[in-house]
């Protein structure tokens, strides 16, 4: 009985986040386009509603709600669904949304998705060897093997956005880095992009004017037709015809220029909003958080270094060290269960919350940078399973913040993974990113005043 | 050539619709091979006579200034693309018949232009219904050209034209529909071609009409 009132509840749940997912797409992600493929919206809610659900159900764990049975029961199906998903189908419908896009391939669709989608599953077998991950005890389709690939990779992904996020959110906020931009530089540039325009056009129209009276006089067209065509081209080519090829790489080059220079543009007005966005008040808070980000930024680089250096993952989490020190060192008494298991809820819920926030919001941003109206479908299917994957790996690696009576469960499920190599990994790739992040943004920071020097 | 003046019309409309390769059909008479995203604005250049036949025959260059981008780009984007729009004398906007967003977006992209001047930063508060008065009072030249006609199957074919007559209706301009990989339905004679050397004789009739335009008119002769 109770089992079928604690199901109940976890659909429900189940179902609100699947609605959540449903909305924050049509509203955001596909707010300029027209869903066609209503598969593609689909798949993107249930990869958001499952990974909820399974965070959902570390929560549980912690305060204790439902039956410990059922709690299992819906771990270990929650589990299955995901790696189904995102394991067989989403990249599937990838290779198939990606082949349809090619005009030539249009016809054979099918065939050629199932040989992507295989080649896919070769290269994620693969990617298990190097690793230490898991005892060779298991079977080859067990629940084991696919995570432990999916974790590599999906931690993967979170170290490198946590390191590029580390490093990057210092450097937007302080105005400190912020270039000075004047209103004449603009107009500068601004002048500069409509002289090459207007250059461009006045080619443009050498070349029209000169393709008109070649048409006129009906001489031979660019395109040399037949084998007589071709002799005549090669023997007496038309002076039109030469003058108009180096026009027209004159044009190419002038193009690329205007290109560059209206980026710069976008680029200067892009700055002075954020300049004056810093004189507000909103602007002078995010400005000092920007310090205090530094600093953790900072401290953050220095554990990740020492973690590996000198060889160590944590034994305990940050919840009963903090109460241990509190306990021993200030004398403090109170009654460890109680707040050990308030202060892990509150800690793992902002630590979720937070994480889920800051990944769609991410994603928000890269598909709006990326996407095109053909390419949409592919790259929120790409999103969907990098968000799964993402989500995922927070289990395995939140595992590490909770104490220990609550780890038992995602032991339990998970089985016999090598969590401490996760951790491992998670600092390596963190550093790795954090340090070629902070290069990256000093290169990118000090070209970019050189380049509105020159006249 | 002598004296030519500057005749300058801008192509807006959502990215992906097919502007660079409609702009690349009217003005070389040929199809894009290889369309690629535009970045920033291209121009291209298209010959027309007007008035051809009659005694007053001019022949003028047209410039078709694609602006790339989406309704929906940053604010930053939005303040570089108006330095695109000073003294334009005429519209062609541009959606896509299988995708109905791009017609809604059309209004959007009507008034980014039109209010180039009141809204300095570009940012606009679209509240759903557009504003009759303002395409009243407007005196430049709208064309409306739907993209893809091929992609539309025979059965739909009649919804999807209907809808769009009723989008030229509200911008009081012509509409053209056609598949931009097909030069067939610009060739001379047919109706779309008839369609638009009327509106492109509607341009240049400048110095017959009193122009009220804001913002700065480059009146350049090359005599």
């Amino acid at each position: 009985m109770s089992f079928l009132i604690d199901s109940s509840i976890m659909i429900t749940s189940q179902i609100c986040f699947f609605g959540f997912g449903w909305l924050f797409f049509m509203r955001q992600l596909f707010k300029d386009y027209e869903v066609r493929q209503y598969v593609v919206q689909v798949i993107f809610s249930v990869t958001f509603a499952f990974s909820c659900t399974m965070f959902e159900l570390i929560i549980f764990e912690i305060l204790g709600v439902l039956n410990s049975s059922s709690r299992y029961f819906h771990w270990k199906m929650n589990l299955c669904v995901i790696l189904l998903i995102l394991v067989f189908m989403i990249p599937f419908y990838i290779g198939y949304f990606f082949v349809s896009n090619i005009r030539l391939l249009h016809k054979q669709r099918l065939p050629f998705s199932c040989l992507l989608w295989l080649t896919f599953m070769y290269f994620f077998w693969k990617l298990g060897d190097p690793f230490p991950i898991l005892s060779p005890k298991h079977g080859i389709l067990s629940i084991e093997q696919l995570i432990s690939r999916v974790g590599v990779i999906g931690v993967t992904l979170m170290a490198l956005l946590s390191g590029f996020g580390a490093v990057n959110c210092p450097y937007t906020y302080m105005s400190y880095f912020l270039r000075n931009v004047t209103d004449t530089d603009i107009l500068a540039l601004e002048r500069r992009l409509l002289q090459t325009m207007d250059m461009i056009i006045s080619k443009k129209k050498r070349m029209a004017m000169a393709r008109r009276t070649m048409f006129q006089k009906g001489e031979v067209h660019n395109k040399p037709s037949g084998f007589w065509g071709m002799i005549k081209s090669v023997t007496a080519s038309a002076p039109g015809s030469e003058n108009l090829t180096l026009i027209q790489q004159e044009v190419d080059a002038l193009e690329e220029l205007s290109r560059q220079l209206f980026l710069e543009t976008v680029d200067l007005y892009a700055t002075k909003e954020r300049i004056e966005y810093s004189k507000t008040f909103k602007g002078k808070y995010f400005n000092f958080l920007g310090y205090f980000f530094s600093i953790y930024c900072v401290w953050k680089i220095f554990m990740a270094t020492i973690n590996i250096v000198f060889d160590r993952v944590g034994k305990t989490d940050p919840v009963t060290r903090g109460i241990e020190i509190t306990v021993n060192y200030l004398g403090i008494q109170f009654d460890v269960k109680f707040w050990s298991q308030h202060i892990s809820f509150i800690l793992v819920g902002i630590i979720i919350v937070t994480s889920i926030r800051g990944l769609l919001i991410t994603l928000t941003k890269f598909f709006y940078a990326i996407s095109s109206s053909k390419s949409s479908n592919v790259i929120v299917l790409l999103l969907a399973q990098i968000m799964g994957m993402y989500f995922v790996s927070s289990v395995l690696l939140i595992r590490m913040s909770m104490p220990l009576e609550y780890r038992t469960i995602i032991t339990e499920v998970l089985g016999e993974l090598q969590f401490n190599f996760y951790h491992r990994w998670f600092d390596v790739i963190f550093l790795v990113s954090a340090l070629s992040s902070i290069l990256f943004l000093y290169l990118a920071h000090k070209q970019a005043p050189e380049k509105h020097v020159a006249p | 050539m002598a004296s030519l003046d500057r005749v300058k019309v801008l192509v807006l409309g959502d990215s992906g619709v097919g502007k660079s390769s409609l702009v690349h059909l009217l003005c070389q008479n040929q199809v894009l091979g290889n369309p690629s995203w535009t970045v920033g604005c291209s121009v291209d250049v298209r010959v027309h006579d007007y008035k051809e036949g009659t005694p007053e025959e001019k022949t003028y260059y047209i410039e078709l200034w694609d602006v790339g981008g989406s309704v929906g780009s940053a604010s930053s984007v939005k303040s570089t693309r108006t330095v695109f729009y000073n003294s334009v004398n005429g519209i062609i906007l541009v959606h896509d018949l299988t995708n109905k967003k791009s017609s809604q977006n059309l209004y959007r992209w009507s008034l980014e232009v039109l209010n180039r001047d009141s809204m300095p930063t570009g940012v606009l508060v679209m509240n759903g219904d557009y504003d009759q008065e303002k395409f009243a009072d407007n005196q430049i030249p709208l064309l409306v050209i739907g993209t893809k006609l091929d992609q539309i199957h025979e059965t739909k074919r009649h919804e999807v034209l209907t809808r769009t007559a009723f989008l030229a209706e509200d911008f009081n301009a012509e509409e053209i529909n056609l598949d931009c990989t097909n030069p067939r339905y610009l060739a001379a004679g047919s109706s779309n071609a008839v369609k638009l050397s009327r509106f492109f004789d509607k341009i240049p009739g400048f110095p017959d009409r009193k122009r009220l335009l804001g913002g700065t008119f480059k009146n350049l002769h090359y005599d």
